[in-house]
């Protein structure tokens, strides 16, 4: 049952050189080298007649510029639309505008305390301090700087076991986890510690009697995500809190999706440790921060020794820069917060309605409980890989970055019941601060052409329609 | 306390302008979107202050939000991207 393709619908889609072309791995491999070209005009005479000049040409290293059947697209730009906020984010200008200053003028080292450039540095760090505490209804103090999230899961779930580990051999984790919690606690395992993984019900969240069964007399520690990365599911936090405290184990909760994007309060939800990022709420990258909750005491045995800087949890020189546009990036997630909040559920709404009423679709995780700016969608009987490579105009991903070089189908899918079919045929969406309905748009009738270009190629797009089922046919090995 | 400055619906105006202007000088397509957006929120929410005090708290902080604009709307036209696919040429 081979589909013959009529080649001007293919060149359509493909530009001619693709067309005809055996080795698909070099189609695979033009992906990384994409199309952002960028020109360095630091020359003061072009800040003013900066309206633009560009010629559109399609970027270098690009062959595979996919074209949009219904319009002209040289009248238009060539950089796709960044829809992958769960990866990180931009910038937002008002951030930068904070940093640069650290970069101009303020650079004494914050621990200088005997004189004028360390006190000033330090009292921005502070200031910044205060504001990512705000966010979560945390007292400025109980936040430790680190480089990121990656490095305060390792921080807590090490940390906190290895302290306690005269006593204490136990902790509780789920199967959706991000991978550096999961690869943490597998590390814990060589130690000798035992790790549960809990499973998740099909709308991706952990059932709350199946943990508080899990728990021991020597647990030490609970880890459940806030938001997860991939379906965006908001985990019941505030009674997993309450069952942590009432068995006297410490609960953390990676919240690098979360922060600043749902509301938390970490006295409410007896929440002991968290993970915060900042490049996920539009402050710089390389930088996070843990809270560490003094009352009643949390400790942890630190991974960075050294000068005794944070507390003595985290070592080292902060770098102000990023501290403080981490600051500010934490500060502007409260002012706008309640607009933000509204763009994003508009346009993730009209993206879901927009994306399930192409037939055969659906949303993964739970409807209710999720976080809008993540709306994760299976497409059947469309490989995801080959929906993102036939959607060069749209940045998208099939799931998280970390394994998004792998064409392994998501292990979070998996956890909720999903056959591979299913896991390979998913696509996440971030939607964001910066994201337009204008993009939104674009997004829905691209994939509603794609999706349809896509199917019209598949053999079992043609026998679904023929009304076949498709586990009813025995397919023959080679 | 500083005092209060009184300030005519005409520098309203002005000021709701330079916003409007600089926001649109930005480079990138999103950011610009955003600070467009942002201003037509902020200055319509904040339509029906009548108290001079609060009108000059606004008008102050204001008009270090438009220094922040102003100097990112510069910087963003010093590094040239190429544009997006929904924005024409």
């Amino acid at each position: 049952m081979i589909k013959k393709l009529s080649l001007d619908v293919c060149q359509k889609y493909f530009p001619s050189q693709i067309i005809g072309r055996k080795d698909i791995k070099i189609l695979a491999a033009t992906r990384f080298f994409s199309s952002t070209s960028v020109d360095f005009k630091p020359s003061p005479t072009n800040i003013n007649n900066a309206t633009v000049n560009t010629t559109p040409t399609a970027p270098d290293g690009s062959p595979i510029s996919l074209k949009n059947a219904e319009r002209d697209d040289n009248l238009y730009g060539t950089r796709p639309i960044y829809l992958d906020m769960q990866a990180t984010t931009p910038v937002d200008p008002r951030v930068l505008d904070k940093m640069l200053q650290f970069y101009t003028g303020l650079y004494g080292n914050p621990h200088s305390s005997t004189h004028a450039y360390g006190w000033e540095t330090e009292k921005e760090v502070e200031k910044a301090r205060e504001n990512i505490a705000k966010v979560i209804g945390a007292d400025p103090k109980e936040i430790i700087f680190t480089s990121g999230a990656t490095e305060t899961n390792n921080m807590c779930i090490k940390g906190v076991p290895r302290f306690y580990k005269k006593t204490k051999k136990h902790i509780i984790t789920a199967q959706t986890e991000h991978k550096c919690v999961l690869d943490s606690a597998r590390h814990l395992q060589d130690e000798g510690f035992d790790v549960t993984y809990l499973p998740v019900n099909s709308n991706g969240l952990i059932e709350l009697d199946q943990l508080e069964k899990a728990i021991r007399k020597d647990t030490c520690l609970v880890s459940i995500m806030a938001v997860n990365n991939e379906i965006g599911v908001i985990q019941p936090l505030e009674e997993i809190g309450k069952i942590c405290r009432k068995h006297k184990v410490f609960f953390h909760t990676d919240g690098a999706q979360a922060y600043g994007k749902i509301p938390l309060d970490v006295n409410k939800y007896n929440i002991d440790l968290m993970s915060i990022s900042s490049h996920k709420i539009y402050g710089p990258k390389g930088v996070g921060a843990c809270f560490v909750r003094r009352r009643p005491r949390v400790r942890l045995e630190p991974i960075i020794n050294g000068g005794g800087q944070e507390r003595g949890l985290r070592s080292g020189t902060l770098a102000p820069a990023a501290v403080c546009g981490f600051g500010e990036a934490a500060r502007l997630t409260m002012a706008e917060s309640e607009r933000d909040k509204k763009h994003i559920e508009k346009l993730s709404n009209k993206l879901i309605n927009g994306l399930l009423s192409i037939e055969h679709t659906q949303l993964n995780g739970s409807p209710i409980h999720r976080y809008p700016g993540c709306v994760n969608i299976s497409f059947a009987y469309i490989e995801g890989e080959s929906l993102l490579m036939a959607l060069k105009d749209i940045a998208l991903s099939s799931g998280s970055a970390c394994t998004s070089a792998s064409l392994e189908p998501s292990y979070v899918l998996h956890a909720l019941g999903a056959d591979d079919a299913l896991a390979h045929s998913s696509i996440r969406f971030g939607i964001g601060r910066f994201t337009t309905e204008e993009e939104i748009d674009y997004v829905i009738s691209a994939i509603n052409h794609r999706v349809t270009f896509l199917r019209e190629l598949s053999p079992l797009w043609e026998m679904v329609k023929e009304g076949i089922d498709l586990n009813s046919i025995e397919w023959s090995g080679h | 306390m500083s005092t209060v400055v009184e300030h005519s619906a005409k520098d309203v105006l002005a000021l709701y302008r330079s916003f409007l202007r600089n926001a649109s000088k930005f480079g990138n397509y999103n950011f610009r979107s955003y600070f467009l957006r942002k201003t037509r929120d902020t200055f319509r929410e904040n339509k029906n202050i009548t108290d001079k005090e609060q009108i000059d708290k606004f008008f102050k902080q204001s008009q270090l939000d438009l220094a922040i604009l102003k100097r990112q709307a510069t910087i963003s036209q010093m590094y040239h991207f190429d544009k997006t696919v929904v924005e024409k040429l």
